[in-house]
């Protein structure tokens, strides 16, 4: 196994930048940004999880594959999400309704 | 029958070196990992679906968590991260004390973790949060509020629950490199089970902004 | 046809006799070596036995399912226990029989042979899989001795959640159980297709079977999940009344259904995809031929394991899903009869012209081409929304997944053992008996399904345990072929067990087939496949059978 190991610095680099983004996070949320709000919530938490999975999981190391696999998951999910919400999102086109969400 | 020689090395005879086997190794844990990522991402449609419908009443049912304790917790799991990180690179480095160390520290923040979720959870069953017959919120038996709540306690939940299977692995794992059975060159269950801990870590990173601060900015009602 | 090479090594151990030969069976002996096995050949074997365990409790629900409908009247059972009896015919048949059928049996026994490699990745995971596979399937038969379930084996809320009067949370935990055997299976075929394929057997050379197994791996490990938190939601919300599914706290029932399909709608690949891989090797063998258009079938295997996944919603035309969607789900279920349709073709191209001889798994296997055709176009007629208000949940629909399911994966199953059957067991067997109960299966399966189509189109709806008087003749000529194709599965049932000990001893490769697991390993193999310490190294394509070189001048294309 080629031991990739990771430079310490990047471990403690890491592990601030997330703190960072925490208290960010919180921070932005206590302000009103209308529509954006959880647009700016999940782009945060993105950021942090993607600085995990390419550092503390070694992703950025790896071999093409385990990148590939490490993407699926991910990948997979957004198509969960995507075509359940393109019903719930699109219920009062063409003015057919079965169910109200309000 | 199931004589699986175990070598110096550990290279289990259905494999070929040492090599093919770490790689298998790894890409089964990323598989599993795969699993794991759809098995939330169920919870995490749920919430998509309801949150999107009731924008509200999230924000309502949201403002009743402690932002202060999520926020608390975020940072514990973050530091049982780099703990995990650390106890890996120990493994890389050939030090037992390292890996020991580093995995008492997972455990450490692991076991804080927990703690303030229990405080949590306790607050919730105080206030008739809990969903279910006696539910009550904000002194209605509330609708769509009892689904963020639903949904708090599923999501949090389950992640919870992988966080005491970790601990209960860590236990396990102590006790083996304490044996010395991690060597620099073969140390595959600290790698894998670092992948978990990781992943539970993101897991979370996710569930604090959607569960703790969507009605963070209108105010704190505890 | 059956003409062998018998390697001297074989010859000199043949002679010694049987029981000195090492097989994966004699190996060793007692219930231990069995149980606390990690011989994937084993666990197959296991898995073998436990299945059919439940296709014989299933096939029992359904023959007397059929035995109600023999009259318009509900006469035999009450409403309420006929609803358990196709609930439970439904849970056990899909969860326990078709989703385990071919992956853990054949994949099982076959996978490590095929690439040339000594085990699974993980054989200690694959033996625990079958744990959790009993585990579930207990817990099943616990539900069904202990009142039933009475809400169809798709679980829809609010009537699972909230007013079914059975057992749904301990069916549902069942079912969560099981998912992790199948999420187990999926994760070590995958795991070993990538990384212990031996020098030289690149992607590209694989038998079809494979890409088969890795598709329907893939679909396993993506899906699976999401059902279960699906029912764990589920038992959630009707034990403790968490809201999740009742509308009266805003949950929407629907949002169980998107869930749900999610898994089963691919699910439904994870049934039949093993089959078109089974049948792919069958068709080679018995054309004597190159695969036509290898590589359009091993990525349409692909391409069906990913576009399965965004066509769920056409299991929901009428739930109130939003018009727009519907329409989305609709083209996309139209695209993805595309990959199906390849397949069926490129098999097509493979007969013409070959040397095609009809032994029992060649049977299956035209019998599956046709019928697998007729329940995949019958899927087209059901993915139209106009056409879909008329005969959802109709007997059509019935009929739609019995061509595909029992026409398409039981066909290949069958046509799968019969194919690999001396190599699991070292004994052949009875041919004449075989291509006789391919065809009594055959016949019995299009009187029991087809009139199903047609009391479909005429409206009669699905999961009644009485219908209207017209009905009647058609629905007697479905309990009759019910009967026949009973009997037939009986017959096989009984042969293969009558072969273990008293069928002939079969050579080493059977079929003068090609593959590693024909040209290379014993029948039965040993524990470790193939001749001890012997590193396979593999460098021909798959399916390198020579009857076109031999017969060119018809010109009709180049050769490799
Ligand atoms: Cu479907």
């Amino acid at each position: 196994m080629a031991a990739h190991s990771v430079p310490l610095k990047i471990y403690y680099g890491v592990f601030l930048a997330l703190c960072v983004l925490t208290f960010l996070t919180v921070w932005t949320a206590k302000h009103d940004y209308g529509l954006l709000n959880t647009p700016i919530a999940l782009s945060i938490a993105g950021l942090k999880g993607a600085l995990v999975i390419l550092f503390f999981m070694h992703v950025k190391y790896s071999s093409k594959l385990t990148q590939l696999f490490a993407f699926a998951g991910f990948f997979w999910l957004a198509l969960l999400l995507v075509f359940t919400l393109q019903d719930y999102w699109t219920r009062d086109m063409l003015n057919v309704y079965f169910f109200k969400p309000h | 029958m199931s004589d699986h020689a175990h070598s110096t090395t550990g290279l289990v005879h259905h494999f070929d070196d040492i090599e093919q086997q770490h790689e298998a190794g790894t890409l089964g844990m990323w598989a599993f990992l795969i699993t794991e990522v759809l098995f939330f991402g169920g919870l995490f449609g749920a919430y998509a679906v309801y949150r999107s419908a009731y924008p509200e009443a999230f924000m309502r049912a949201s403002s009743h968590l402690d932002v202060d304790l999520g926020g608390v917790n975020t940072i514990v799991l973050i530091c049982s991260s780099l703990t995990m990180a650390l106890s890996v690179y120990a493994a890389q480095k050939g030090s037992k004390r390292g890996i020991i160390m580093g995995l008492l520290g997972t455990m450490f923040f692991g076991a804080i973790f927990l703690g303030v979720k229990v405080i949590e959870y306790k607050d919730k069953w105080d206030h008739h949060l809990v969903p279910g017959d006696n539910f009550i919120f904000e002194g209605n038996p509330g609708g769509p509020e009892q689904l963020y709540f639903a949904l708090y306690f599923a999501m949090t939940g389950v992640h919870a629950f992988h966080m005491i299977v970790g601990m209960v692995i860590i236990c396990w794992m102590i006790k083996k490199a304490h044996r010395g059975d991690f060597t620099p060159g073969h140390h595959p269950l600290v790698e894998n089970f670092g992948l978990y801990w990781h992943f539970v870590d993101i897991v979370w990173i996710f569930l604090f902004p959607l569960l703790y601060l969507i009605g963070a900015h209108s105010g704190s009602h505890t | 046809m059956s003409s062998t090479l018998h390697t001297p090594a074989q010859h000199a151990s043949a002679t010694k006799g049987a029981k000195e030969r090492d097989t994966y069976l004699t190996a060793d002996y007692g219930w231990k070596s069995w149980l606390f096995t990690v011989d994937h050949k084993r666990i197959a074997v296991l898995y073998l036995i436990s299945i059919m365990v439940f296709f014989l409790i299933g096939g029992t629900f359904a023959l007397l399912m059929r035995a109600e409908l023999m009259t318009a009247k509900g006469d035999l059972f009450e409403a309420e226990t006929y609803n358990k009896l196709f609930t439970m015919h439904g849970v056990v048949m899909i969860f326990f029989f078709l989703i385990p059928s071919i992956p853990a049996v054949l994949g099982n026994f076959l996978v490590p042979i095929m690439i040339g490699t000594k085990d699974l990745a993980f054989p200690k995971i694959n033996l625990l899989s079958w744990y959790i596979y009993l585990v579930g399937g207990g817990a099943t038969l616990y539900v069904a001795i202990t009142g039933g379930l009475d809400t169809g084996w798709t679980f829809y809320a609010p009537y699972s959640s909230t007013y079914a009067n059975t057992n749904v949370a301990a069916a549902a935990i069942a079912v969560f159980i099981t998912g992790f055997s199948s999420i187990l299976t999926g994760l070590n075929f995958i795991v070993t297709i990538h990384k212990m394929r031996a020098p030289g057997m690149t992607w590209f050379r694989m038998p079809l079977f494979l890409w088969a197994q890795y598709a329907t791996s893939l679909i396993m490990i993506l899906g699976t999940p999401v059902l279960a938190i699906t029912v764990m939601l589920l038992a959630l919300e009707r034990t403790f009344h968490i809201g999740i599914f009742d509308p009266a706290l805003g949950g929407d029932p629907v949002l169980f259904q998107h869930l749900f399909w999610f898994y089963s709608h691919p699910a439904v690949y994870i049934m039949i995809l093993p089959g078109m891989g089974v049948i792919s090797e069958i068709v080679a063998c018995f054309s004597r031929k190159r695969m036509f258009g290898y590589h359009f079938i091993a990525f349409s295997s692909l391409a069906i394991a990913i576009f399965g996944f965004v066509v769920w919603g056409h299991h929901m035309f009428v739930s109130g899903q939003s018009a727009y969607a519907g329409f989305v789900f609709s083209f996309l279920t139209m695209l993805v009869a595309i990959p199906s349709a390849v397949k069926v073709f490129n098999w097509i191209a493979t007969l013409y012209k070959g040397q095609v001889s009809l032994e029992t798994p060649m049977l299956y296997a035209l019998g599956f081409i046709g019928l697998f055709t007729i329940g995949g176009v019958t899927g087209l007629f059901l993915a139209v929304m106009g056409l879909d208000r008329h005969v959802h949940d109709t007997y059509f629909v019935v009929a739609h997944f019995h061509y595909v399911m029992v026409g398409g994966m039981v066909m290949a199953f069958m046509g799968g053992m019969h194919f690999w059957w001396s190599k699991m067991f070292g004994r052949k067997y009875p041919e004449a008996m075989g291509q006789f109960a391919a065809v009594v299966i055959f016949v019995g399966f299009n009187f029991t399904f087809f009139p199903q189509f047609i009391l479909g189109y005429m409206g009669m709806p699905r999961r009644y345990h009485q219908y209207n008087d017209e009905f009647t003749a058609l629905n007697v000529l479905s309990s009759a072929g019910a009967t026949i194709l009973g009997t037939g599965f009986l017959m096989t049932i009984v042969y293969f067990l009558w072969s273990l000990k008293w069928g002939q001893k079969a050579p080493q490769n059977q079929w003068d087939a090609k593959g590693l697991e024909w040209e290379k390993a014993q029948s039965p193999p040993p524990t470790f496949n193939f001749e001890d310490g012997e590193r396979i190294v593999v460098t021909e394509d798959a399916y390198a059978y020579t009857y076109e070189e031999s017969h060119t001048g018809s010109g009709h294309e180049v050769k490799k």
